[in-house]
């Protein structure tokens, strides 16, 4: 074995350098410029610091970090790699099936439901449920909160306007999570776009909200929060867990994305499981 | 002698087989926690754990969020989801595909290589592109021990290929000694 070259004491403390620059870095980030990322999840934010740090032809984090605290440009594109807005409607259609067919039935006998979409990004998911609460005739007693830290997404969710070409994927998942009408009824093709129907919009208020540092602003009978607590540690996720508990009325609906759980937090026996699999949750206590 | 703190394990055409065969290849009492990456379908069902249930020993999971790292047990990255790890747990992320592939060898490979450093044990096994070449020489570079599978044996040669054409690569064995090796490997780190 090539062994000899290796000395782990060394490997140790470079790894120990890594993780003070990397808390350099967000630590500076935050008094700077305001955005929180100190309690991201490492491991991914280590990868998208490096390839940062590669691509500004840099060769340490803390040139980076030098690089970013003086020159914006620098920390806007940091903040793009750092941001992931990926999403799609009716992502996962069996979670919206699952929620059409277990949830909807509790939510008829409410006569007024109030919907929190915490990290909505564009909007998609949002768009989704005004459809699918349409379909199931309850839209008009609905109240839906769209939120995310990011400005320019929720332009986006607000504009109501999506790229033509991941119409094809949408429809076949708005097909899968049990659509009821036409797709494309819901959307005007207009070169390449597609503009929803601004009727869909009415009931749907958006607003930017930071989950890492502002608090509750309302009591909701459902909360949604998918593919957005992946990217912060156990801590954060501990915190935010919280936080939508503490929005939550009782017997209130939390539900997350495909591979994100409660199991491992404190809030864990706060809820029953409405859909395991789905990650579909009712408060209980 | 070398600690084994992780065994992680990348593939993609061919893999299904190839997985199946290097696991029924440990016994019950195999301590070092697995964690796998084999390239999956966006939409593919659960059928790939289920599958590996059936021919492993060892529990097999497929991935929550923050989920522990605990011995005696083999991870499967889900379907669209990069597995990364971290020192005792996993995490799971939507970043854009590396090399086409979500998940992504390399990917779990290079957070491994950084989390446990020269007690991370790579394989390269059967696949059609050059994911995870990368990751093993990460996994050298922090002190790593690397095996990859023999091209000649493989069903699909490329991947394992790529990995000797790029990494400083420890063992090069054919598919059924590949577990058999590991056993060796975790018998010798005990004494
Ligand atoms: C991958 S998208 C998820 C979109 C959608 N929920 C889905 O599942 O398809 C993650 C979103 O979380 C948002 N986000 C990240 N950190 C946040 C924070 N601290 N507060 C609120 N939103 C945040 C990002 O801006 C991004 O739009």
């Amino acid at each position: 074995m090539s062994q000899a070259a290796f000395n782990p004491a060394a490997e140790q403390e470079k790894l120990d350098l890594e993780m003070v620059e990397i808390h350099l870095l967000t630590e500076g980030i935050y008094r700077h410029y305001g955005f929180d990322f100190r309690d991201y999840s490492l491991p991914s934010m280590r990868r998208r610091i490096w390839k940062r740090v590669y691509a500004e032809g840099l060769s340490t984090i803390s040139a980076l970090q030098e690089k970013v605290l003086h020159d914006s440009g620098c920390m806007e594109r940091l903040l793009l790699d750092l941001s992931i807005n990926t999403t799609a409607m009716f992502r996962d259609p069996t979670f919206y099936l699952a929620f059409r067919n277990k949830v909807v039935p509790i939510l008829r006998t409410y006569p007024f439901v109030r919907i929190w979409h915490a990290g909505c990004s564009t909007g998609e998911e949002v768009w989704s449920m005004a459809m699918l609460l349409t379909e199931e005739g309850i839209y008009n007693r609905c109240r839906i909160y769209a939120t995310d830290i990011n400005e320019a997404v929720l332009q986006k969710a607000k504009d109501g306007i999506f790229p033509i070409a991941s119409m094809q994927e949408n429809t076949s998942n708005y097909i899968s999570a049990g659509g009821k009408d036409t797709f494309s009824e819901y959307y005007t093709a207009r070169y390449d776009y597609a503009i929803f129907r601004p009727s869909l919009r009415e009931n749907i208020v958006f607003a930017q909200h930071n989950l890492v540092t502002d608090a509750s602003f309302n009591q909701f009978n459902v909360i949604f929060c998918r593919n957005v607590l992946i990217y912060f540690n156990n801590a954060l996720q501990e915190r935010v867990q919280q936080l939508f508990l503490n929005s939550l009325d009782n017997f209130g609906i939390l539900g997350l994305g495909r591979k994100e759980s409660i199991r491992f937090t404190s809030v864990a026996d706060s809820y029953e499981e409405i859909d395991a699999e789905e990650r579909l949750y009712r408060r209980v206590r | 002698m070398r600690q084994i703190g992780i065994i992680v394990i990348g593939t993609s055409l061919g893999g299904m087989h190839a997985l199946s065969v290097l696991l029924g290849a440990l016994p019950p009492d195999f301590d070092p926690p697995i964690a796998a990456v084999q390239h999956r379908y966006r939409f593919s069902n659960e059928s790939l754990p289920a599958y590996l249930r059936t021919k492993s020993k060892l529990p097999v999971v497929d991935v929550d969020d923050k989920l522990f790292i605990r011995p005696r047990h083999v991870y499967l990255a889900p379907a669209d989801y990069h597995l990364l790890v971290e020192r005792g747990s996993f995490d799971l992320s939507k970043d854009p595909a590396v090399k086409y592939s979500r998940p992504s060898i390399d990917v779990l490979f290079e957070s491994a290589a950084d989390a446990y450093r020269a007690q991370c044990v790579g394989v390269l096994l059967t696949g059609s592109n050059d994911d995870g070449a990368q990751g093993l020489v990460r996994i050298k570079k922090q002190g790593g021990f690397v095996i990859v599978e023999d091209p000649a044996s493989a069903e699909a040669p490329e991947m394992p290929q790529s990995g000797i054409d790029t990494a400083q690569v420890d063992r090069i064995l054919p598919l059924e000694r590949i577990g058999p090796y590991l056993v060796e490997l975790w018998r010798q780190s005990r004494t």
